[in-house]
């Protein structure tokens, strides 16, 4: 039992720790990918290449005053940045980071919990971070933030919808909700894909969805600096200011995890069983590999970003309510045609 | 009329085709572009280490020269005032009093010659226009400040030191000697 709960809280502590050290590292990643794409340098004063930059960001965040609007609700205030963080680190839980390690005869896992319902557990988790966002804003009493909040909101339940329905079809084909499972039908070899190969239009849906979660651009209207100064973050500062940036680069991290978890195989990949490599090897090798998966999403979110312009309000919902959404129920009723074909 | 171009484009309100209306198309293009740039050449440089070389010809912060013998050579006349199309120089002239033959090469100089850097243009009339070979724009910066006053540099920043002479032959392009012959133009005589 004492060597259970040492593992499970050795496992949550890595996983928090690597959740805040890649979130860290994305703001850098950030202004380098930025950099680069338009030609110039980035961040290269702090450390060789810059690499301490993160640090002294977040020095200067927490030397920075605090300010608390006295108009403000105080309590809500302080609540929204903080329910931002705590669902955004929540998800992590649930991520299959690899498979298993043997010790001494013993199997450990390397994802801290697989519960029957995981990818539920994961958008109801993701969803309550609206709340952080919309009660940071309200809470501001500041009606540029109370539009960047109602944006918000509005823009990630519009694609909620859609997000959901392209990972109910995928349900259908694997046939389980746990993350766990999900990844082990996709295990290398034997004409057995990975499910973008099976679920490309979901996957094209999935992405589009999870950047307009994320907030990121091209759907970053919530902060949309030529039109509501800050967004929904107008009247944060210091360390709070600093939770809500945190947070965004969390949910990007997740969500890349999530991405590479449902369509990209999670730790699995290609020839992993005709390498000859103890499990162990093999274990560490698929960890690699996903962070090596999730890297490149994380990258494409940021590509993504440097590359497109914002959407218009109107153009957003038209895309979210007029376009996902009827694809995403053709991509459903296409997929359970397809299964029930195949099933006679 | 013809464009001088060939860029501009008109501008119509045609309905958008389908592949236009599915975004995908002009994304996938727009990230292609975006990721040619990751791996080209940075078009800018970490400033204090490395410094891009200067063009031969760069005209930055003026320098009032002395002659040969290290007298000034501004004589006060105020053709480069005249000349500035920004207005950014000011001088009062003043005569050189007995005993002063060896700092002020004329009987007139220059008691106080300012330069409203913030204004000046750097484009080089005032050196154009100077009689006396005085005035030269230099490959030197003219650097920051926090304050407009810093900018307006006075006699203590433009004359040349006697003992560091700064050099200005490298504006001296064969255009400009072969322009310096021609003694019919009145400030060559």
């Amino acid at each position: 039992m004492t060597d259970f709960l040492i593992y499970k809280i050795l496992l949550v502590v890595g996983v928090f720790t690597v959740t805040l050290v890649v979130a860290m590292y994305a703001t850098y990643g950030e202004r380098k990918v930025a950099a680069f794409l338009q030609d110039r340098i980035g961040p290269n004063r702090a450390g060789p290449f810059g690499i301490l930059q993160p640090l002294a960001d977040g020095l200067k965040f927490f030397m920075k005053e605090e300010i608390i609007p006295s108009v403000s609700n105080k309590f809500l205030f302080i609540l929204g940045p903080s329910i931002a963080m705590i669902t955004a680190l929540m998800a992590g839980v649930l991520i299959p980071w690899g498979n298993t390690l043997i010790i001494n005869g013993t199997s450990y896992s390397l994802q801290i919990t697989d519960i029957d319902i995981g990818i539920l557990y994961v958008f109801g988790v993701v969803s309550i971070g609206v709340y952080g966002i919309m009660i940071g804003g309200w809470a501001s009493n500041n009606k540029y933030s109370l539009l960047g909040a109602i944006r918000a909101s509005a823009q990630m339940i519009s694609y909620e919808l859609a997000m959901g329905i392209s990972i109910i079809a995928l349900i259908m084909m694997t046939g389980t909700l746990s993350l766990g499972e999900i990844v082990t039908q996709q295990a290398g070899g034997d004409w057995n894909f990975w499910n973008v190969v099976y679920q490309p239009l979901g996957f094209l849906i999935f992405i589009v969805c999870a950047f307009a979660e994320c907030n990121r651009a091209p759907f970053d209207l919530p902060e949309c600096e030529t039109e509501l100064v800050g967004g929904y973050h107008t009247e944060y500062s210091s360390m709070k200011l600093g939770f809500y940036m945190f947070a965004e680069y969390i949910n990007m991290f997740i969500s890349s995890a999530v991405l590479s978890t449902l369509y990209f195989g999670g730790y699995n990949f290609p020839f992993m069983n005709d390498l000859g490599l103890s499990h162990n090897a093999i274990t560490i090798l698929g960890t690699v590999f996903l962070f090596g998966k999730i890297f490149f999403f994380i990258f494409f979110f940021m590509w993504v970003r440097w590359t497109l312009p914002r959407f218009r309000y109107d153009q957003l919902m038209n895309l979210g309510w007029r376009v996902l959404l009827p694809l995403s129920i053709a991509n459903l009723l296409l997929t359970a045609l397809v299964l029930l074909w195949i099933d006679k | 009329m013809e464009s001088l171009s060939h860029r501009s484009k008109v501008v119509s309100n045609k309905k958008m085709t389908f592949l236009e209306r599915i975004y995908l198309p002009a994304v996938l293009s727009g990230i292609a572009i975006t990721i040619k740039h990751l791996f080209r050449r940075k078009a800018t440089v970490s400033y204090p280490e490395v410094k891009r070389e200067f063009s031969k010809i760069w005209r930055g912060h003026h320098v009032l020269k002395r002659d040969d013998k290290g007298a000034e050579r501004c004589t006060a006349c105020g053709l480069c005032a005249v000349a500035c199309p920004a207005e950014a120089i000011t001088m009062t002239a003043a005569e050189r009093k007995k005993g002063e033959e060896n700092l002020y090469r004329e009987e007139k100089y220059a008691s106080t010659y300012e330069i409203n850097m913030l204004r000046c243009i750097f484009c080089g009339l005032c050196e154009e226009a100077c009689p006396k070979e005085a005035i030269f724009l230099t490959d030197r910066l003219v650097y920051t400040d926090f304050a407009r006053d810093g900018f307006i540099y006075g006699k203590d920043k433009l004359v040349e030191k006697v003992d560091e002479r700064i050099d200005v032959t490298v504006r001296q392009t064969p255009a400009v000697l072969e322009f310096k012959k021609h003694k019919q133009l009145s400030h060559n005589k």
